[in-house]
Parts: structure tokens; sequence; C-alpha cells
């Protein structure tokens, strides 16, 4: 059952387009990370999904239900995180809170004096002489305080320091293990790929790629570095072998998945010493995404 | 003190690039209705007749606290006669806009996180005050010197060039000095509310004082800034120390706001806070008792405001009758109608006025919710199980609870004092409903509000030129002679004054109409428009 839907969403501002034709789906019970360099509709889609904005073409329904006609039932299931966590300045942390679990209904009092223990969060202070961090605990205890059938978290860890983002995943991997849905958007690429199921990639208002990170892998390189007795002629000009760097007797180079078989076979002939391969990173494919965009808008090869 | 400085010019360069809009609206709107009220008081007072007559009508209490003392003078030039009925409200202004523009380009500046960003640059400790503080002597200069400019082109009986200039002055050293004002508070409080808020609880204490002190005692209106303004003679005297002075003493006040400045720490004060509350109360957890919260100070500041405002008035009204009572000819002259006492003709006209002012914190109940949004703040209410429809709806009833108390103190206020100093005295009733009859015009500017909060939400500040504009149709329609349908655009125009006229049920049930269908078509643009933060 698919918890999120998204449809040929298509959002304009005026003549600029920021959304353009968007499809993809989290299903019950997945962690789904939303990535994608600044400016390309990150937040824009998830205020689609709130409510907040209207799309100009296009359905999303969470629950089955219309992200802007239903809106208010939607949001009674749902708990959100901001990025840009703005409060009120002349209330505290805890009223805060309280306000919001008031506002969303179905707040756990235990929960969240709980949550506020784990994040360390002085609630009797107010908003104005809160850091970016604790305003980000503040949105977070709100949110985890809720039963929520979904959790939409944009870029939930930017201020939290290391300790308080394994907090913070924590919070979600529970929440999935009661067969909760999160979508999280993020930077921070390596928080994704220890906690995601599944990531959904979006460059300049176009989804670029979706699927397990499982699935993305056979789509890129792995990088090999080796050593071997004697020198391997022409490797360099290899089938699927690229970024061919050589460095005394060590060679590194980076490999297409569906290549590595051949190459292998290839390189094994003259006496391997030394081998070692890394699976491409979640960095590595979003990078790679990033650059070849960029490379095709250059008119480069790819 | 060389190496505090670098980077001043620049930072000078962005906060007029920042705030030149505001800027450029505020000084021809002030240089502009000062000339062109200069240019149209030939045209009323045309004889030595006209000019005594409005004398004799300034001459007494409660205009006199209203508006300063009048000139100690035979043959007053008409000139004399435009500095009297304009330069203190021109003055207010003038003080209003550089509490405003300074709150901004200081404390507003450094909430927001700007001021960090600027001093990391390399720029000196002491730049960013001195640029605010160059900002303030630009602004105030050129508001003397364009003003002074334009006054002595200006072909009105009694205005000389220096006396122009005088006039412009007296705008420009009072407006200096709340410029440094607002500097110094906005050292003090941590907040940029608490520096507008308190420099503009200096304005308003310093406005009381002068109206006590002008009806009673001299003495006490020298205390008050408000107070020296109204004491230069300009353009019969013409005399300079009422400039002098503000300047100075701003000089000295800007010195202190430098040395505070370099002793304290980025976004610290010197009003402590306290500490909070780790649980919500039950008032806040309910969407009036969240937007009542929200705003709590801002109305029981303006409640308490108003009340004083009116019992001031009320106070004087004992005065003004004892004052008629000796004077047969002033009698004579002001009972154009004679079916009503003059009290009860200068009650019905404060009204007006008072009502136009409590409909600035009305307005800004309602508009709070645009604040929210362009602060982000709004998504967090939004994300949650609450409906726009629902939201904008407690703003609005905030609104017009808070018109309705606003109202209610006016005419408490006035009538309370009054009823201890008046023989005939005022009823209370009758007070009241002279208040309240003016609802319908408060709330179609709620109304405008909100629509323009649905429809327009980048407009949505544009409801404060609506206000300007009625204020200018009360204070200046019949002087710069609007025609009707002009006059009629203001919804305060429609309201009957029910001191002097009869009630008018079908005008005011028209207005009401008129303000519940705007209000409708702004929830229905809000529910569909895109929120954007």
């Amino acid at each position: 059952m698919n918890i999120i839907e998204v449809n040929g969403i298509t959002k304009k501002f005026g003549k600029f387009t920021a959304l353009d034709d968007i499809h993809f789906s989290v299903r019950k019970g997945e962690i789904c990370g939303f990535i994608g360099p600044n400016g390309a509709g990150k937040s824009t889609t998830i205020r689609i999904l709130l409510g907040m904005l209207k799309a100009t073409k296009g359905t999303a329904k969470i629950f089955g239900m219309d992200v802007w006609k239903d809106a208010v039932e939607i949001h009674k299931r749902i708990s959100y995180v901001p990025g840009d966590v703005n409060l009120w300045p002349n209330l505290t942390g805890g009223e805060v809170i309280d306000l919001f679990l008031k506002m969303r209904g179905n707040g756990n009092i235990k929960k969240r004096d709980e949550l506020l223990k784990k994040f360390d969060l002085d609630p009797s202070k107010k908003c104005r002489t809160y850091s970016k961090g604790n305003r980000q605990k503040v949105a977070l205890v709100a949110a985890f305080a809720c039963d929520a059938d979904l959790y939409i978290l944009d870029e939930p860890t930017s201020g939290l320091d290391p300790l308080m983002e394994k907090v913070f995943q924590e919070c979600i991997l529970e929440a999935k293990k009661e067969g909760k849905s999160v979508f999280l958007s993020s930077h921070i690429l390596s928080e994704v790929e220890k906690v995601c199921d599944q990531v959904v990639i979006i460059r300049e208002g176009k989804i670029i790629e979706t699927g397990s990170l499982e699935d993305m892998r056979h789509l890129t390189r792995n990088k090999i570095t080796l050593q071997t007795k004697t020198p391997v002629p022409g490797l360099k000009d290899f089938p699927g072998v690229h970024s061919f760097a050589e460095e005394n007797s060590r060679v590194t180079f980076q490999v297409d998945t569906e290549k590595l078989d051949e190459v292998i076979r290839h390189v094994s002939q003259f006496g391997i010493l030394k081998l070692e391969s890394v699976p491409p990173t979640l960095e590595d494919l979003f990078m790679r995404h990033y650059k070849t965009s960029k490379a095709t808008d250059e008119g480069g090869a790819v | 003190m060389r190496k505090h400085l670098p980077g001043t010019g620049s930072i000078l360069k962005l906060i007029f690039r920042q705030d030149r809009f505001k800027i450029s609206v505020w000084l021809l709107c002030l240089i502009l209705i000062t000339i062109s009220v200069a240019y149209a008081y030939p045209e009323v007072y045309k004889t030595e007749e006209d000019i005594m007559g409005f004398i004799l009508t300034m001459q007494n209490p409660a205009m006199e606290a209203m508006l300063g003392p009048v000139y100690d003078a035979n043959n007053p030039p008409v000139a004399a006669v435009f500095a009297h009925e304009m330069l203190l409200f021109t003055v207010i202004a003038a003080a209003i806009m550089n509490i405003l523009l300074i709150g901004r380009s200081t404390r507003t500046d450094e909430e927001d996180g700007r001021l960090e960003l600027l001093l990391s640059l390399p720029v000196g400790r002491l730049s960013h005050i001195t640029a605010v503080m160059l900002e303030a002597l630009i602004l105030n200069a050129l508001l003397a010197i364009l003003t002074g400019a334009g006054l002595s082109a200006v072909q009105t009986n009694g205005i000389t060039p220096e006396s122009s200039f005088l006039y412009g002055s007296i705008l420009g050293s009072a407006g200096f000095l709340f410029a440094a004002i607002t500097a110094l508070f906005a050292q003090l409080a941590k907040t940029s509310r608490g520096a507008t808020g308190l420099s503009f609880t200096v304005l308003i204490i310093s406005y009381i004082i002068r109206a006590i002190g002008d009806v009673s005692s001299e003495a006490l209106s020298l205390i008050s800034p408000l107070g020296w303004t109204v004491r230069t003679g300009v353009f019969i005297d013409n005399k300079w120390w009422p400039v002098i002075l503000p300047l100075a003493i701003g000089i000295i006040i800007t010195a202190v706001v430098f040395y505070l400045n370099q002793i304290r720490d980025l976004g610290g004060g010197f009003i402590p806070e306290m500490k909070g509350k780790t649980r919500a109360s039950a008032l806040l957890k309910t969407p009036l008792g969240f937007v009542f919260r929200m705003q709590r100070t801002n109305i029981i500041a303006w409640a308490i405001g108003m009340f004083l405002l009116s019992a001031a008035f009320g106070a004087i009204l004992g005065d003004l009758e004892e004052y008629y009572a000796d004077l047969d000819i002033l009698q004579a002259f002001l009972a154009a109608n004679p079916d009503y006492t003059l009290t009860e003709q200068f009650v019905a006209m404060l009204f007006v006025i008072l009502s136009i002012i409590s409909a600035i914190p009305v307005v800004m109940v309602v508009l709070k919710l645009k604040g929210e949004e362009n602060k982000n703040r709004t998504e967090h209410i939004y994300s949650r199980a609450v409906s726009r429809t629902g939201m904008l709806a407690s703003y609005m009833i905030m609104a017009i609870i808070v018109s309705i108390i606003m109202q209610t103190l006016t005419a408490v206020g006035l009538w309370a004092t009054s009823y201890s100093i008046l023989d005939q005295t005022l009823s209370l009733g009758k007070t009241l409903n002279a208040a309240l009859v003016f609802l319908p015009a408060i709330w179609v500017l709620i109304a405008l509000g909100i629509f323009l909060m649905g429809l327009f939400p980048k407009a949505t500040s544009g409801i404060w030129l609506y206000f300007a504009f009625c204020f200018i149709v009360i204070y200046l329609g019949e002087l710069l002679k609007f025609p009707d349908w002009l006059m009629n655009l203001s919804s305060f125009t429609h309201v009957p004054q029910l001191f002097v006229e009869e009630g008018d049920i079908l005008s005011l049930t028209i207005l009401t109409l008129l303000a519940i269908l705007i209000t409708i078509i702004g929830f229905i643009g809000y529910r569909k428009r895109d929120i954007t933060g």
C-alpha cells in the first residue's frame, strides 16, 4: 500500500517551473530519502504534500486522500519538521511543544518528556534564545511525541551535533519498527544511506532517479584499487573503465558495474597482488548525477 | 577610534538600499502634505476675521491640549495658523517615521541575524551603529531641508525663508531626537518589539505631558520634547532654541548609545530576561488564546494608551465649558449649530479621531497572520490539523474583540473623567453609543486587511495606505476641499456622529454588510492561495 503517491505534479511560480511533472511513491513502513541540490524543488514538493502550495498540475495523495482538499484530515495523522525552524520568540520551547501537540491532537505527554530528556533540551527557555539546533529539537520533540502514521522531515538534522543526529536516527528507526513511514529530505547522505530503504533524487524540478539503493548501485561504478605483478597493458582504454590513474605500480580506476566481471577476468591474468573494491556511496551517486546533468547542460559527453 | 569604523560607508549604503522605498514614501508624504496644506491655507482663511475666528476656536483648553498653545500675537499671519494646526501632528509623524526606520535598522537587523553576518565581514565594532546614526542624521536633515525649501517657495502670507527652514528644522530635530531614543532602547531591550514599543511609549507620554502642561502648567510642558516643538513661534517670533535643544539631547543620547553598544554583547541587552514556563497554559492552547498571547503586550499597551488619551480629553471638557461660558462673543461665533452644546460638538469630532486611532491596533491584530507567514511560522500551524479558515477566523474574531475593547475604553475614559468635571454630564449610554457606532467603519478596515491577505498577499501592508487616506480625509478633507466621491471612499465618512447627528441605521447596516462581503471574498482567496511559509 502506498502512503504517499505523487502523480505528475507540476508547480509553476509565474513563469518559473519549480517542479516539472514529478512522480514517486512511498510505501507503508518504508523510509524514503529525498535528496537533491539546493533549489532543486525539495521544499516545494514537501509544501505541496502538506497542502500549503497548490500544484499547477497533477495529483498528490497521502493515505489515499488529496493533499490539497483533505489537508486537515491528513494532518491529523502526520508529523512534520521543517528545515528552517522559526519559532515565536516570546514563547518558551515547552509552550511551543504543548501548543503543537494540541494543534495536532494525539500528543503523548509522557513521550514528550522522554524526548526532551533524550534530546537534552531545556523547555523553560524562550525561543529567541535557542540556537538553530535547539529550535530543530523543539520541532523534532513535537513531531515524535505524536502518534503519527507518516513523518515528513525536511532536512531535520542540519543543525544537530553528531550525538543528537544519532538520537534522531534512533527515533526514525523506532518509528519504522512500529510500521510507520518516513519521508526524509536530507543533505546528509551518510544518514540517508544508513536509514533509508528507498531514495528519490530530484534536480532542477525533475525526478532523475528513484529506487532502492541496491537498484541504483547496479547503475553505477565501483571504485577499484589494484596492484599486479606485471603491468596491465591497455587497461586505461578497456571498455567500462573510467577515471584511470596510475601511481607507481598501483592503479586506481572506476568500473561500470555490468563490466566488472570482464575487467576482473582480464586483470587476473597479470597476477593480482592487491585488489580493493569499494561499492559506490550515495555521495558518489549523487555527485555523479549532479555532474552528469551539468555536463549534459554544457554539451559534454557523459 | 579608527579601527572601530571601517565599512561604515558600505553599511550606510546597504541601509539606504534596504529601506529606500520606505524612506522615500515617508519623506514624500510628510513634505508634500506640509507644502500642499500651506498652499491651501490662504484659500481657507481669506480675511483677518477668518483668522481671528480660527484663533478664537483654538483658544480653548481642549484644542490647546490637542494641538498646543495658540500664538500670543495680534493679527497673526495665515502661516502661523497653518503652523498651529499642522506642526505638532507632523512632528509626531516624523517621530513615528524615525522610530520605525531606526528600530528596523538596529534591533530588527540584530534579531534576524543580519547584523551578525555584517560583523563577520571586515567592518569595525562601531561601524554599524555609526552608520545607523548617520542614517538618522541624513534622513532628518533631508526632511528639514526639503520641507524648508518647499515651504519657502509657497506664497503664503507670513512665510519667510528663515521661518520655512525653522519649520523644517523643528521636524528634523525632533525626528533626530526620537531616532536617538529608539537607538538607545535598541541597546537596552533585547527584542525589536521591546525597542520600538518603549520608544512609542516615550512618544505617547511626551504627548500626554505636553497636553496636560499646555492646559495647566507651562513648566510641565517644558519637560516634554513635544512641548518644545510648539514653542518656537514659527512664522512670528522664529525662536531657534526648540530646534537646538532636541538636537543637543539627541547627540548626548547618541554618545550613550555608542558607549552601551560597545560594552554589550551581540544579541544582548540590559533589560534582563526571565525564566519561562515549561508547560503551555490552557489558554495558550486554544486558537483565540494563541492569537491573543502572541499580541498580548501590544493589545494591552494600546488599550491603556487609548484609555489615557480619551481620559485626558475628558479631563479638559470642563475647562472647555467654563471657558466658553465666559465669552459671549465666542458662543455667538461657534454656535453654528444651536441645537447642540459646544461640548457635544467637540465630543462628536473627538470620537471620529479617536476611532480612527483605535483602528490601528485592530488592523495590526489581523495583519499579524501575514507577519507570521512572512516569518515562516504558519507552516507549523498548517502542517498540523488546523484549517486555514479556522486560523484566519481566529485572527478576525480577535480583531473584532479588540475593536470593541478599544472603542469601549475610549468612551469610558472620556466619560469617566468628564463626569467628575462637567456640570451637565454626558450620559454614559450616549457616549458609549457614539463610540461603538464607529465599529462598522473599523470592521471595513479589518475586512480589507483580510481581503488583501487572501487575494494580494504581497500588497497586504497596502491597508495602511487606505488607513492613511481615511485619516487624511477626516483631518484635511474639508480643508483641501476633497470632492464628495473621494470623501465617501473613507468608511469613516459614513458613520453618524451621534452627539450632533441622528443615528443612521441604514448606512451602518450597509457598512457592516460591505465588511462581511469583503471578508468572505478574502476568506475564499486565503483558502485557495499558496502559503509561502
